[in-house]
């Protein structure tokens, strides 16, 4: 994977809103602003009432997959062209999704909503209505999902890119206040977690930075090359981002989403968490 | 725990024209609250207004409400609101104190 594959800029999107075979798709948590106007000929997916398993707390799994993307008219041939606001957080998100469900192709435009709004391109309020079709979704790929057990395992062993903010990292803060019922039982991060907020990967128009300057940030960070890597955060959204620079941007193997996050980790009886800026010890 | 985040910071940002919830105490809270005005004096729903710490660093990001509005729950001290949109970006120094912080914030290309 590289940025040839992985991105689209808003004006190449712009300029293939009628190309056959692709399929223009907003993410968000909260969908309002699709409804108020969208890149033309887009459909909409809703990270919650679409994405999440509307009973267990998962994701929806491969059948539940295949029926969405049936009903919503996306065949396993179409390119996927994802965008989002919140500097793509839920795109990056609904892109890994994509990519473990084994779509063959699928891109984000770089800096979503916000880039497209900026450069003042059009919206439309209309919503396109497409044929279902039969999508079939492969089993997961758990290359690229990291569960509990195997994240306390990593301590100390692999990378851990803890991209929250440095509050919520160092255990000042459990979660942004407005969202009570998504918080954990215990502050601090994961021990031996390199702090690298999300924010670090954009530039302030929502577009991914340079490789270059990616390579550089995590570098200095502390990221270690030679080991496997598992981003977090809080719910999963702002590491898809992260996980989503790592392994589609700079080409990194072994680079693993912890879905499950801070929300989950940070309510587990007896793992550790160190507290405070610094990493912390296995 | 003490609510010194900003709102912007984990998952979509709330309503930014609605009231502030009753829940907030402003004895306690940091909030800075303004509108976005383009070279006309008119408010710029949809623009992009970036809370920068006091070392330039990123915080947190909403989006204007129709009527121009933004907010955020922030902490006393230093910030630097930044706001970006398709009539052009602004720039402006807060020196926050507990409370309720209104500014203006304009934007040209």
């Amino acid at each position: 994977m590289s940025r040839d594959t992985a991105l689209v800029s808003a004006d190449w999107a712009e300029k293939n809103l009628d190309t056959p075979g692709l399929v223009f798709v907003e993410v968000d948590e909260d969908t309002t602003a699709y409804d108020g106007g969208h890149i033309p000929g887009a459909i909409k997916l809703d990270w919650k009432k679409d994405l999440q398993d509307p009973v267990r707390r998962d994701f929806v799994n491969q059948e539940q997959f295949s029926a969405l993307l049936s009903e919503r008219g996306i065949s396993n041939d179409d390119t996927v062209i994802l965008y989002g606001g919140n500097n793509n957080w839920f795109a990056a998100y609904a892109y890994w999704y994509f990519k473990l469900y084994g779509h063959r192709d699928v891109k984000l435009i770089d800096g979503g909503r916000k880039k497209w709004e900026l450069d003042a391109r059009p919206y439309s309020k209309d919503v396109p209505q497409r044929a279902a079709t039969e999508y079939q979704a492969s089993a997961p790929d758990l290359s690229i999902r990291a569960f509990r057990d195997e994240v306390v395992q990593a301590i100390g062993v692999k990378n851990l890119v803890d991209v929250r903010s440095p509050d919520e990292f160092a255990g000042r803060l459990l979660a942004p206040a407005h969202l009570p019922q998504e918080q954990s039982q215990r502050g601090g991060h994961i021990p031996t977690a390199i702090s690298v907020p999300w924010s670090k990967a954009a530039n302030e128009d929502g577009t991914f930075k340079s490789d270059e300057e990616l390579a550089k940030i995590y570098g200095e960070a502390g990221l270690d090359g030679s080991r496997d890597t598992i981003a977090y955060c809080r719910i999963g959204e702002r590491s898809s981002h992260t996980w989503f620079v790592l392994k589609e941007l700079l080409g990194q193997e072994n680079v693993k989403n912890y879905d499950g996050s801070w929300t989950e980790y940070g309510s587990l009886i007896g793992v550790p968490i160190a507290l405070g800026d610094e990493p912390g010890k296995a | 725990m003490t609510a010194s985040s900003n709102i912007a910071d984990g998952c979509a940002a709330p309503d930014q024209s609605a009231p502030i919830p009753a829940s907030v105490d402003l004895e306690k809270e940091t909030v800075i609250t303004g509108i976005v005005t383009n070279a006309d004096g008119e408010a710029v729903g949809g623009a992009y207004v970036r809370l920068l710490d006091g070392t330039g660093e990123f915080t947190a990001e909403v989006v204007t409400s129709p009527e121009g509005v933004f907010r955020f729950f922030a902490a006393p001290g230093s910030w630097t609101l930044r706001a970006l949109s398709r009539h052009g970006n602004g720039d402006l120094t807060v020196d926050a104190t507990r409370g309720v912080n209104e500014v203006g914030l304009s934007v040209a290309a």
